[in-house]
C-alpha cells in the first residue's frame, strides 16, 4: 500500500493536468492562413493578466483542489488526530468496501441498507425529474408560446416569490400541510373522501413534492427558453397541416425542446440526489434517503473519509447516469448549456 | 359553379383596431388571386380568417360552398404556406413534405409514393434525404409549396413567400409559382405588398387599404383603370396633382391645381367643385414633347437604371414630377436647375375622387 503522507503530490496533480492540456494545445492543428488576435491583443496585457489569474484561482482553489481533497481523503482510514501521517495512515480501499460489505457488527455482510438507500435514491430522484418535467412542460409551453407578455411577467413573479422563502422553511411548511392532521388531510376528510386521514409523510408522498417542489425552477427555465425559442409559425404550420395538438407537441416541440428537457431533468435529477434538507424534514420514519446517511457519516459517526467515499459514489453515479442519459438522447453537453 | 372561397361581410376587431371592414368577395375555382396592399392593410389577416388561425368578429367564410365557422385550421381544406415558410428543421426534406399525409395516417408505401412524385413536381427528385439547412433559399421555397400541396388542399394560402427572396430569385420563382399552379389547377390566394409580383402572377388582384378593398380586377384594370387614388398611387408609379374639378365637358373635365389646369379623363364622373386629383403614370409623360398639358419647372435628377430613365422636375409649386423614358430622348435631359418642360395628352390622364 502507498503511503498516504503525499500531500505535494495532490498539490501536483492540477499543475500536471495544466501541463497536458498546454501540451495538447500546442499540438492542435490549427487552421492556416487564419491569423485572430490573441487573448492578450483582444483584452489588453493588464486585463489579461487579471482574468487567467482569476480565472485559474478560482477554478483550482474553489473547484478543483477542495475535490482533490476529498477524494484522497476517502482512500484513508478512520484515525485519531495523532496518528495521521504516523505509519497506520496508509491510502486503503475500506471506505469503498464498507459501503458494499460494512455494517456495525462483520464486515462480510453486503450493506442491504446503504446500498438499497443509493439505488432507491437514484430511482427517487429520477422520478422526480420526470414528474417535474410533466409538471412544468404545460406551464412552460403556456408562457413560452401561448401567454401575452404581461401574462409572462406575472406568472414568473408569482413562480420565484415562494423562493423568498428558505429551503428549510419550505420544507417544514410542507410538513404541516401534509401531516396526518394538516390542511390537505382536514380538506379530504371534510369533503369526505377519505375516512382515515392519509399517512403522506409516512408513505414518502410529501417527500417526493417537496423536492418536486423545491427545484421545480429549474425545470421551469430550462424548458420555457428551449420553448420559448421555438418559432411560432412552426406550431402554426404543423396545425395547418392537419396535426392534432397532441401530434405537434410528440414531433414539433418536444424534439425542438430536447437539449432543454434534457438540461432541466439533470439539474432535478442531480439537485433531488443531492437533497439534504428536504429529506431530513420530509423523509417518513421508514425512508432511507442517500444524503442523509452520507451525512451522518460526517456529523455522526465522525468519520469524514467514509463520508468523503460515499460522497464520491454518490457524485461518480450521478454523473455517469447524466452522460448515459445525453448519449441515449444523441444530445451533446454542449447542447444543453445553451 | 360556387365559388372557391366566399369571403362573406367580414369583419375583423383587434380591441378598438379593426383589421378588416365588412368585406365581401368571391374567389374562383382554380384562379391565382392576390390581395395587394401595404403592411398594415389587413390582407394577412385576412389570409389567417380563411386559413382559420382568426375568428371572424363578424361574417363569414366559405370556401367550396361550405361554412368554415367553428372550423379549425387543422380541418379546413386550406394549406398555407408561411412568409418564413416555417419548414421542420429537425426533418429532412421528405420528412416535411410528407408531415401532413403522415398526420392524416397515409400509410408508408403509399405517403412515399405521393413524396417522390411531389419532389418531382418541384424539381428536387433526389434530394428527399437532405436537411432543410442544406437547401438553397429557392430550393426552401419549393419545399414548402411542396409540403402544402401533399395534403391536396381545395385553396393554397400563400403568405408573401417570396418577400426573403432575392431580386433575381424572386422573379424566377414568380414564373415557378404560376407554373405549379397552371399544373396542380388549386385555388392559389396570393398575399403581397409587392404590386410587380401581383402585376406578373395574377389572374385577379383585390386592393386594399385600411382594412377596405380599394378595387378587385386583373392586373390590367388594377393598373390602367385605377377606380380610387389609393389604387392609382399604389399599384406602380403614378405623378398626381390635387385640385378642384372647375370644368366638365364630355368625358373629361379640367382641374385647378398648385401649378396650373390640367385637363384629363373624368372616370368617375366628378361634378364641377369636387376635389379630385389627376394622376399621370411616369411613363406616360413625355419630355420634349408638345401635348395637351403642359408642365414646365427646373431640370433635379436624371436616375439611369439601363432600360429606362427616371427624369424628376421640380415644378413652379416645389413638388416633384417624374417622367420615365427609355433610350435616347432621355440624354438630352439637362443639368439639374435649368429650365425644362414635360407634357402628357389628355387621354393619359385619370381624374379620381381625391
Amino acid at each position: 500500500m502507498l503511503s498516504s503522507t503525499g500531500h505535494p503530490f495532490i498539490f501536483l496533480l492540477p499543475v500536471l493536468a495544466l501541463l497536458i492540456f498546454w501540451v495538447m494545445a500546442k499540438f492542435e492543428p490549427k487552421p492556416v492562413g487564419v491569423t485572430k488576435k490573441s487573448f492578450f491583443q483582444r483584452n489588453g496585457t493588464p486585463v489579461a493578466i487579471y482574468l487567467i489569474v482569476a480565472v485559474t484561482f478560482w477554478a483550482l482553489f474553489m473547484i478543483v483542489l477542495p475535490q482533490l481533497f476529498m477524494v484522497e481523503m476517502s482512500f484513508r482510514p478512520k484515525l485519531p488526530p495523532v496518528e495521521m501521517g504516523g505509519p497506520k495512515d496508509l491510502y486503503t480501499f475500506e471506505n469503498y468496501h464498507y459501503f458494499i460489505y460494512g455494517s456495525t457488527t462483520s464486515s462480510d455482510a453486503i450493506n442491504w441498507v446503504h446500498i438499497k438507500a443509493f439505488f432507491l435514491t437514484i430511482l427517487a430522484s429520477l422520478l422526480v425529474a420526470l414528474f417535474n418535467f410533466a409538471l412544468c412542460y404545460p406551464l412552460a409551453f403556456y408562457m413560452a408560446q401561448v401567454a401575452r407578455p404581461a401574462r409572462v411577467r406575472f406568472l414568473l413573479l408569482l413562480l420565484i416569490a415562494p423562493y423568498w422563502v428558505n429551503e428549510i422553511l419550505r420544507a417544514f411548511a410542507f410538513r404541516i400541510i401534509f401531516s396526518s392532521g394538516g390542511l390537505i388531510n382536514k380538506m379530504l376528510l371534510g369533503a369526505g373522501f377519505v375516512d382515515q386521514p392519509i399517512d403522506f409523510i409516512g408513505n414518502d408522498i410529501a417527500l417526493y413534492a417537496g423536492l418536486g417542489y423545491a427545484y421545480m425552477l429549474m425545470m421551469i427555465f430550462s424548458l420555457y427558453n428551449a420553448i420559448e425559442t421555438l418559432d411560432h409559425a412552426q406550431i402554426e404550420a404543423a396545425r395547418d397541416l392537419g396535426a392534432p395538438w397532441w401530434h405537434i407537441h410528440a414531433f414539433i416541440v418536444i424534439p425542438f425542446a430536447k437539449p432543454g428537457i434534457a438540461s432541466g431533468c439533470t439539474l432535478v435529477f442531480m439537485l433531488s440526489a443531492g437533497s439534504l434538507a428536504a429529506p431530513l424534514v420530509l423523509g417518513g420514519p421508514r425512508s432511507l434517503w442517500f444524503t442523509p446517511i452520507l451525512y451522518d457519516r460526517f456529523f455522526q459517526a465522525f468519520n469524514w473519509p467514509q463520508g468523503a467515499a460515499y460522497a464520491f459514489i454518490l457524485l461518480l453515479a450521478c454523473v455517469s447516469f447524466v452522460l448515459l442519459v445525453l448519449r441515449l438522447g444523441r444530445l451533446s453537453l454542449g447542447e444543453i448549456a445553451k | 359553379m360556387t365559388a372557391a372561397v366566399e369571403i362573406d361581410h367580414l369583419t375583423v376587431q383587434f380591441g378598438l383596431f379593426t383589421a378588416v371592414k365588412d368585406v365581401s368577395l368571391q374567389i374562383r375555382q382554380g384562379e391565382f388571386f392576390s390581395f395587394l396592399g401595404p403592411s398594415g392593410c389587413g390582407k394577412t389577416t385576412i389570409l389567417r380568417a380563411i386559413s382559420g388561425f382568426q375568428e371572424p368578429t363578424q361574417g363569414a367564410i366559405r370556401i367550396g360552398g361550405q361554412d368554415m365557422s367553428g372550423i379549425g385550421p387543422n380541418q379546413r381544406p386550406t394549406a398555407l404556406i408561411f412568409q418564413n415558410l416555417a419548414l421542420f428543421p429537425l426533418m429532412t426534406v421528405a420528412e416535411n413534405i410528407g408531415y401532413g399525409l403522415r398526420v392524416r395516417g397515409v400509410a408508408k408505401a403509399e405517403r412515399d409514393r405521393k413524396v417522390d412524385e411531389l419532389l418531382n413536381l418541384i424539381a428536387l427528385s433526389d434530394q428527399g434525404n437532405k436537411k432543410i439547412e442544406e437547401l438553397s433559399g429557392g430550393q426552401k421555397q419549393r419545399v414548402a409549396i411542396a409540403r402544402a400541396l401533399a395534403v391536396e388542399p381545395k385553396v393554397l394560402l400563400l403568405d408573401e413567400p417570396l418577400s426573403a427572396l432575392d431580386l433575381k430569385l424572386r422573379q424566377h420563382m414568380r414564373n415557378e409559382l404560376r407554373a405549379i399552379q397552371r399544373r396542380v389547377g388549386v385555388t392559389f390566394i396570393y398575399i403581397t405588398h409587392d404590386q410587380g409580383e401581383a402585376l406578373t402572377m395574377s389572374d385577379r388582384i383585390a386592393v386594399m387599404n385600411r382594412g377596405k378593398i380599394e378595387q378587385i380586377g386583373n392586373g390590367r384594370d388594377v393598373y390602367e383603370h385605377p377606380q380610387t387614388s389609393f389604387v392609382a398611387a399604389f399599384v406602380g408609379e403614378n405623378n398626381g396633382f390635387t385640385g378642384t374639378i372647375k370644368n366638365v365637358s364630355g368625358d373629361q373635365a379640367e382641374i385647378e391645381t398648385s401649378i396650373g389646369r390640367l385637363v384629363g379623363m373624368n372616370k368617375r364622373s366628378l361634378a364641377v367643385g369636387a376635389k379630385a386629383t389627376l394622376f399621370v403614370r411616369p411613363e406616360l409623360m413625355q419630355f420634349g414633347a408638345e401635348g395637351e398639358n403642359k408642365l414646365s419647372g427646373m431640370a433635379a435628377d436624371a436616375a439611369y437604371e439601363g432600360m429606362t430613365t427616371h427624369l424628376t422636375m421640380k415644378a413652379s409649386d416645389g413638388s416633384s414630377v417624374v417622367a420615365t423614358l427609355t433610350g435616347a430622348p432621355a440624354r438630352e435631359f439637362p443639368a439639374s436647375g435649368s429650365p425644362v418642360s414635360f407634357a402628357f395628352s389628355t387621354r393619359d390622364a385619370i381624374i379620381l375622387p381625391a
